[in-house]
This record gives C-alpha cells, structure tokens and sequence, in this order.
C-alpha cells in the first residue's frame, strides 16, 4: 500500500517534460553478489548544501531495524547530507535495485543553473564507486560512466 | 633554569616509575562514522612505540569515560584487559557527536626530610638497578608531604586522551572547552576530514590560544611501510595548527605543552598534554 503511494507520490511530482537521469547497476559475476546501496543527489556547482533525489537501501528490513545501519557506506553522501535526513524519506528511499537500467526524475523545482549530479554506489562485500555528471537546468543531455559498481549515468529531457 | 631542572627530574621520575610513558598512549576506535539506529562504538586502549599494534602495555580502564551528545556522561561496557590490549564499548543510543577518553591528574616531584630524598606521586617503580643503591621513600600524594619538607620540586601534570565519534548528523556540545589547561577545540568537524583535504584544529591553554605549539601526527600502520610518516605542525598565533591529510586511515595525533604557571598549590611547573586518534575517509 505505501509503495503505491510513494509511486504515485513519485509521479505527481515529476510532470511528462521535466529531467531524469538514467542510472545503470552492472552485472557482476562475484561469488557473493548483494545489489548495490545508491544515493543519488545534486549540488550547486558553485558549492552549497547537497539536496538528495534518490537513495536506495534495505529499506524493508525486518524488525526494530529500519535498514539504515550501513548507510554510512555511501560515505559522500552520508557527509554531505545523508547523515542529517530524516529517513525514510518520501519520495527519496527506496528499496535496492536489480542491474540494470534505472530512470529516475530529477526534481521539478530545480532553479535555472549550474549543477552536479552525483551517484555513488557501495555494495555490500564489494566495491564503492561515485560517478559525477555536470547538470544544466533546464536540463542538457550529459553523461558519464563508472568503471566497477556503476555503470552509464546519463541526464536526459 | 630551575623549571627546566624540575622538569627533567619529574620526567625521570615518571618514566622510572611508570615505563608506559615513554611508549605512545592511544584509544583505537572500530569507526568513527555510524548510521543506523543501533549502533556501538568498540575501542582499544593500549601503548605501544607503532601505531595501532598492541605490543606493549594496555590501558588501564578504570580512567575512561564517556560523554553524549548532550554533555552527558554514557556508560562504558564490556571493558576487558588483556595482556597487550584493553577494550570496551560504548552504545552510541543518542544522535550526534561522542567523545571517549581518560583525563589524568596528578603530581609528581621529590622533596627532602632531614636531608634524605622523597618522592611524590606516580607507582613504586622497580628497585633501583644497583642493589646497593639506597631505596627512595615515597608519598601517594601532595597532602602527605610533612610540614617539615624541604627543597620542595613539584611538577603539576594533566593529560587527555580522547576520541570523537558521530552517530547521524554532527554536533559540537562536547567540544566546549573548560578553558582549564591543554585543549582541542576542532574547527574541521572529527567527522569531516578527508584524505587531500586540510582540516584545523585549535588548540587553547587555560581557554587562550596556544601559540607555536608542536603538534606531532602519526598516521598507524607503520609495519606495512618504512617510513613512520610524522607530521609535525606548528600553531600559529590563533592557536590553530593545519593538517593536510595525505591519505586515509587513523591519525594519532599529540601536543605538550609545559610552563611554570601549576593549578596546584605548592608545585612550580605544570606538563600539559592531549592526544586523539582521528580517522581520515577517502574521498
């Protein structure tokens, strides 16, 4: 029930023609694979505070655990801002992804200017990675790749 | 002349009566960074010459505490002493930023009785080496010194051993100085420093800025390279020394500090001194 309100939560805030930014989770062949920790945000290019779009973690965790004790993990993200939101947070938590292709909309109240998108994934016995794109609002085509545990992370209209 | 004097003498003493002192004193904790709605700090407490490898001597427990966030003092559980190591934890059950250590005081010093050498303070050590050489008398403490002393050489010692840890989001309650003697008072937040990146720390005596203090960093794991890799910081007249963090990992990090102005009374000279473990994140 509350995940069909968080999508449609998710919908409404997110008109036909504003920004998304497609994140993808490789495939990995290890041994023991657990799908990644992401957290995804955007930040002034001239500096100032960090405002989250995305993080997603074990976020049905069972008992009086919320999911929220590795979150540390995403260690940019955690300084920047992370450690100080209130989780779970509407229409930013959401639980672990699948590889594969992911779109998620760029919030519609982004004032005009310049921008970076950050994705940084950490996954549980395995790697870290954050991969940075320039975001231009009104948004431009961008994109950029991570070389372990992400892969193409692109903006798109 | 005479400060140094008593100096050089309380500094023989305390390493002939506790060999502990002339190794680093240092609080390893498992993390510095938690998120999570449960979560506890472990710590090790130990001295030793190499950072952080328990070879020497553990800490004593019994001068450890904790304070919350909020000033508080916290619980410290399941301590245990090993033959190399102590350790303990600490529940981290409040948001914000921690901080762990021992504070010891004390004072040390020789003074004579009818001729004959007393000393002050400090454990009996072991017994001189010459087996013909005479037994200095001790005295536990300053109250104990008879009205006849004379030749009284008094050093007033303090020293600080903490460690900061944040559970969420940081806070700054357990920073406010007592403005007595040595202390560290962060303008980069423990919870921020990040290998590449400068972080400030100022450092203030009786609650002013200590200027051209020797700050020594020592970054651990020193078996696994040759070089010990000090860095040695001097304050500026603001008291702030400022640390470029060449890589990630725990830093230890150490100042003294010594003059003749003693919070004690009948003592001439007072020994200062702060330590810390910081850990530094990749970026």
């Amino acid at each position: 029930m509350k995940k069909t309100s968080l999508l449609i939560a998710g919908l409404a805030a997110a008109p036909a023609s504003a920004a998304s930014v497609n994140v993808t989770i490789p495939r990995l062949n290890v041994a023991e694979y657990h799908r990644p920790y992401v957290a995804i945000w955007v930040e002034p290019a001239a500096g100032g505070t960090a405002r989250t779009v995305a993080v997603w973690y074990d976020i049905k965790k069972g008992g009086a655990e919320p999911g929220t004790k590795w979150l540390h993990d995403l260690r940019s993200w955690w300084r920047k801002g992370g450690r100080s939101l209130k989780l779970p947070a509407d229409g930013v938590s959401g639980a672990t992804r699948a590889p594969g292709t992911h779109k998620v909309a760029l919030p519609a109240d982004l004032k005009p200017g310049q921008y970076t998108l950050y994705v940084e994934a950490a996954r549980e016995t395995g790697g870290r990675e954050i991969v940075s794109v320039p975001l231009t609002v009104p948004a431009k085509a961008a994109s950029a790749a991570g070389k372990s545990e992400l892969g193409a992370v692109t903006i798109s209209r | 002349m005479r400060i140094k004097t008593v100096l050089l003498t309380a500094a023989a003493l305390m390493i002939a009566a506790a060999p502990a002192t002339a190794h680093r004193q240092w609080l390893l904790p498992s993390a510095t960074i938690f998120s999570g709605t449960d979560a506890w700090v472990t710590v090790d407490g130990a001295a030793s010459n190499d950072l952080f490898f328990p070879d020497h001597q553990p800490m004593r427990l019994d001068g450890v505490k904790a304070w919350a966030p909020d000033g508080s003092e916290a619980k410290i559980e399941n301590g245990a002493t090993g033959r190399y190591r102590s350790t303990f934890d600490v529940k981290l059950d409040k948001e914000g930023t921690w901080k762990i250590g021992t504070a010891m005081n004390g004072v040390s010093g020789t003074f004579k009785v009818d001729g004959a050498e007393w000393r002050v303070g400090g454990r009996r050590g072991p017994p001189p080496a010459g087996a013909n050489a005479p037994q200095p008398n001790f005295v536990a403490s300053v109250d104990e010194i008879p009205a006849n002393a004379t030749d009284l050489k008094l050093t007033e010692s303090a020293s600080h051993n903490e460690i900061y840890v944040t559970a969420g989001a940081p806070t700054e309650t357990v920073f406010q100085p007592t403005n007595k003697g040595l202390e560290m008072v962060p303008l980069t937040h423990p919870s921020e420093l990040v290998a590449g990146e400068a972080a400030r720390f100022r450092f203030l005596v009786d609650g002013k800025p200590a200027a051209n203090l020797k700050v020594s960093v020592l970054p651990g794991g020193k078996r696994y390279r040759d070089s010990d890799g000090l860095m040695e910081i001097t304050t500026g007249a603001d008291g702030v020394a400022q640390v470029t963090w060449p890589q990630a990992g725990m830093f230890w990090m150490n100042t003294s500090y010594s003059d003749d102005k003693p919070s004690v009374a009948r003592a001439t000279a007072r020994r200062l001194s702060y330590t810390t473990t910081l850990e530094v994140m990749a970026p």
